[in-house]
């Protein structure tokens, strides 16, 4: 049990309820929160859209996806900033003029068809859905390192939360929590790096780059929370209590080279210096190795590496929490502004995760063996820094995480239910207010069932699935959309339909048969590298032969879309002789 | 003085046509409202700039990363170039690049707004 940890996270709840509640008190109808969101400046909007965003996959899981990865897995946080750049160049300004709320909202304005506005509202909640998912086993993960719960506690805390910010604070969290909770996790994150560097070279400094594989910093004890089967290659004498290859042991052991299995709630102490055991599915690699790309022996390493840039490139446009917020902006010129200033605040943050990754190697080389990486965030401070001020760190990474699980959570779930109430429940309760809270109740009932009986992915690339099903739907709906007037309705569900299918069909393969390899399986694990040309493709090809399908009003739109607010032009379009 | 001096000089005055109607120059918001053919000319003008502009952009900032791994794959020499204790790799897309794209960013939204101001300024005659 760690105090000061518990500490950080309840603070971090009871500040997000009472902000909630402070400013739905100023905002008491959703025509009120909206007139009063357009007057936020550009960067409070900004560290709302960036506090949304960084999500339990940046906080915890980029970090621990680079101390496995290494030199290739930087490309998450790279990406997870270039989509900005994407998002700002090619659709930030026109999605704002075309004052649509949600995606299904555009899909509306643009094609006029509520068929395609369906299928939108169908892949908003998969995609929300996908991208809740690890928030909650992140949570989970959290809770159960930091506090010694069960794993399932932390999904369930952070449900309740989302749920009472939700019901409680109105109809969406507002501009002001999630600013705020962007804000604290750049401090949660930020901090720490300057004193793990001062302790860092406090010790001399070592390089991560050495030409061994990790080994024990000083005598170490390991708590394996689940079975695990580890690859040893230098022999070595452990203390053990628990079960080691099949047997209850309580006592020293001695481990030759080769695999040797582990039961849950084993406790396992290493001597210093001791080559660190990998776990059997992740080859151990020398720090030299670990520096440089394509050296993690994955096959086809240049397709995986580029298709994960593609879908994080072009997935970030596409989900659904970040788009909602560009409505917030008063005219086109203010969503640039927005943009801009987004890819700052989230390029300022990513600065940190690679020193954890890094350094991590080095002090916490034991989550290699157990596999749980994505904790290395919260478990650096204590072990590198240690004493009382370890402790405060601890604290300030614990709320950091908090905040990352529940701006996330709640930017979603207040997405997927906004969706589902309108387009699902409302159709059988006629009550706007009933509607919303039944349907964000259903918002989070479904990941947390699904998070229970899921395998658990590492968080960073359990994320990037659902990128991997934006890029391959809505990233080419919002490009085609806004930039070519001959989209028509029936291309548009074509290629979501395409793209929706394949992408999730990929990723459902890839979770279920884990034992394919080759080709197969590296086209699968990262599906939207081909499945957002094809989507994009059918759209193309589809919209060119229903072309008699263009409504007479699209240019209407297209006017709308790209002309500047201050020029005085008829935006919404008049059927003919009603003029 | 001769006779021809006397003479009034022989002017030539043009009237108004009367084949053509005079009436104020047309706004072109008013064409891009009708949809005329000249509107659709410079709506289309527009979101040719706006849309060569945004795929600049976005090839600025991913081109070089897309070489990356290739220069980094192809030439095993780049792998041993570091700057101080850090490997290049790690100082271009550990930290430099947060700033680059920032920058690039920057120099879009410029361009973008300069782009709008010209258009306001052609449809509205200023």
């Amino acid at each position: 049990m760690n105090a000061p940890a518990a500490l950080g996270m309840v603070l971090t709840v009871i500040v997000t309820i009472g902000l909630a509640a402070y400013s739905s008190r100023l905002a008491r109808t959703t025509g009120d929160f909206y007139v009063a969101s357009r007057s936020v400046p550009s960067w409070w909007n900004a560290s709302a859209i960036a506090g949304e965003y960084l999500s339990a996959a940046s906080f915890l899981g980029v970090a621990g996806l680079i101390m496995v990865g290494g030199a290739d897995a930087v490309w998450f946080p790279v990406g997870y900033a270039v989509g900005y750049v994407l998002l700002l160049a090619l659709v930030a300004a026109p999605l704002r003029r075309s004052g649509a709320y949600t995606l299904p909202d555009f899909c509306e304005a643009r094609l006029r068809s509520r068929h395609v506005r369906l299928i939108a509202s169908a892949l908003v909640v998969l995609i929300g859905w996908l991208y809740v998912l690890p928030q909650l086993q992140g949570a989970g993960l959290a809770l159960q390192i930091l506090l010694d719960t069960p794993v399932w506690v932390g999904g369930m805390l952070v449900s309740l939360t989302v749920l009472v910010v939700i019901v409680g604070g109105g109809m969406r969290s507002v501009t002001l929590v999630q600013g705020f909770q962007y804000w604290l996790k750049v401090v949660a994150i930020m901090v720490p790096v300057l004193f793990l560097l001062a302790a860092w070279r406090a010790d001399s400094g070592p390089s991560t780059l050495t030409e061994t594989p990790p080994t024990f910093h000083g005598t170490t004890t390991v708590k394996v929370e689940s079975d695990i089967e580890v690859t040893v290659t230098d022999p070595v004498r452990v203390l053990a209590d628990g079960s080691v290859d099949g047997n209850v042991i309580d006592g020293p052991v001695l481990w030759g080279e080769g695999n040797h299995r582990v039961g849950s709630r084993t406790t396992l102490t290493f001597p210093d210096g001791a080559a660190v055991p990998h776990l059997s599915s992740t080859p151990a690699q020398t720090g030299r190795d670990w520096g440089q790309t394509l050296q993690g022996g994955q096959e086809h390493a240049l397709y995986r590496t580029f298709a994960l840039m593609f879908a994080l490139f072009l997935g970030t446009m596409g989900l659904p929490h970040v788009l909602v917020r560009f409505y917030t902006n008063p005219d086109g010129r203010a969503a640039r502004r927005t943009a801009l200033v987004v890819i700052g605040l989230v390029g300022l943050f990513y600065l940190a995760p690679s020193v954890y990754g890094m350094l991590g190697r080095l002090y916490t080389p034991e989550l290699l063996m157990t596999g749980r990486t994505d904790a290395v965030v919260l478990l650096l401070p204590q072990a590198l820094v240690g004493g009382w001020s370890g402790e405060w760190l601890t604290a300030l990474v614990a709320a950091g995480a908090a905040a990352a699980f529940l701006a996330t959570a709640t930017g979603l779930t207040v997405t997927v239910a906004g969706v589902l109430s309108q387009d699902v429940v409302g159709r059988w309760i006629s009550n706007p207010i009933v509607s919303f809270r039944v349907a964000a109740a259903a918002a989070v009932l479904v990941p947390l069932l699904l998070g229970l009986t899921a395998e658990s992915l590492p968080l960073a690339r359990a994320v990037s699935l659902a990128f991997a099903v934006a890029a391959a739907t809505f990233s080419p709906l919002l490009l085609l959309g806004i930039w070519w007037r001959r989209l028509t309705d029936v291309g548009a569900a074509a290629g979501l339909i395409v793209g929706g299918v394949t992408a999730s069909a990929a990723i459902v393969i890839s979770t279920l048969v884990p034992s394919l390899t080759g080709w197969p399986s590296a086209l699968l694990a990262q599906p939207a590298a081909w499945a957002m040309p094809a989507a994009f493709a059918t759209m193309v090809v589809v919209s060119r032969r229903s072309s008699h399908r263009l409504r007479p009003g699209v240019d209407r739109i297209m006017i709308r879309l790209h002309t500047p607010e201050s020029v005085g032009v008829q935006r919404t379009w008049i059927a003919r002789g009603q003029r | 003085m001769s006779k021809s001096e006397n003479k009034p000089r022989r002017e030539v005055i043009i009237g108004p046509r009367r084949d053509v109607r005079r009436r104020p120059p047309r706004p072109v918001t008013d064409e891009i409202d009708d949809q005329t053919r000249v509107g659709k000319v410079y709506l289309r003008s527009l979101i040719r700039t706006q849309l060569l502009l945004g795929l600049a952009t976005v090839a600025l900032v991913v081109v070089p990363l897309i070489a990356m791994p290739l220069i980094f794959g192809w030439w095993p020499a780049a792998r041993s170039l570091q700057v101080g204790p850090l490997p290049l790799w790690w100082l271009i897309l550990g930290i430099l690049v947060y700033p680059a794209i920032l920058g690039v960013g920057w120099w879009y939204v410029r361009q973008a707004d300069r782009n709008e101001a010209q258009f306001t300024d052609l449809v509205e005659g200023r």
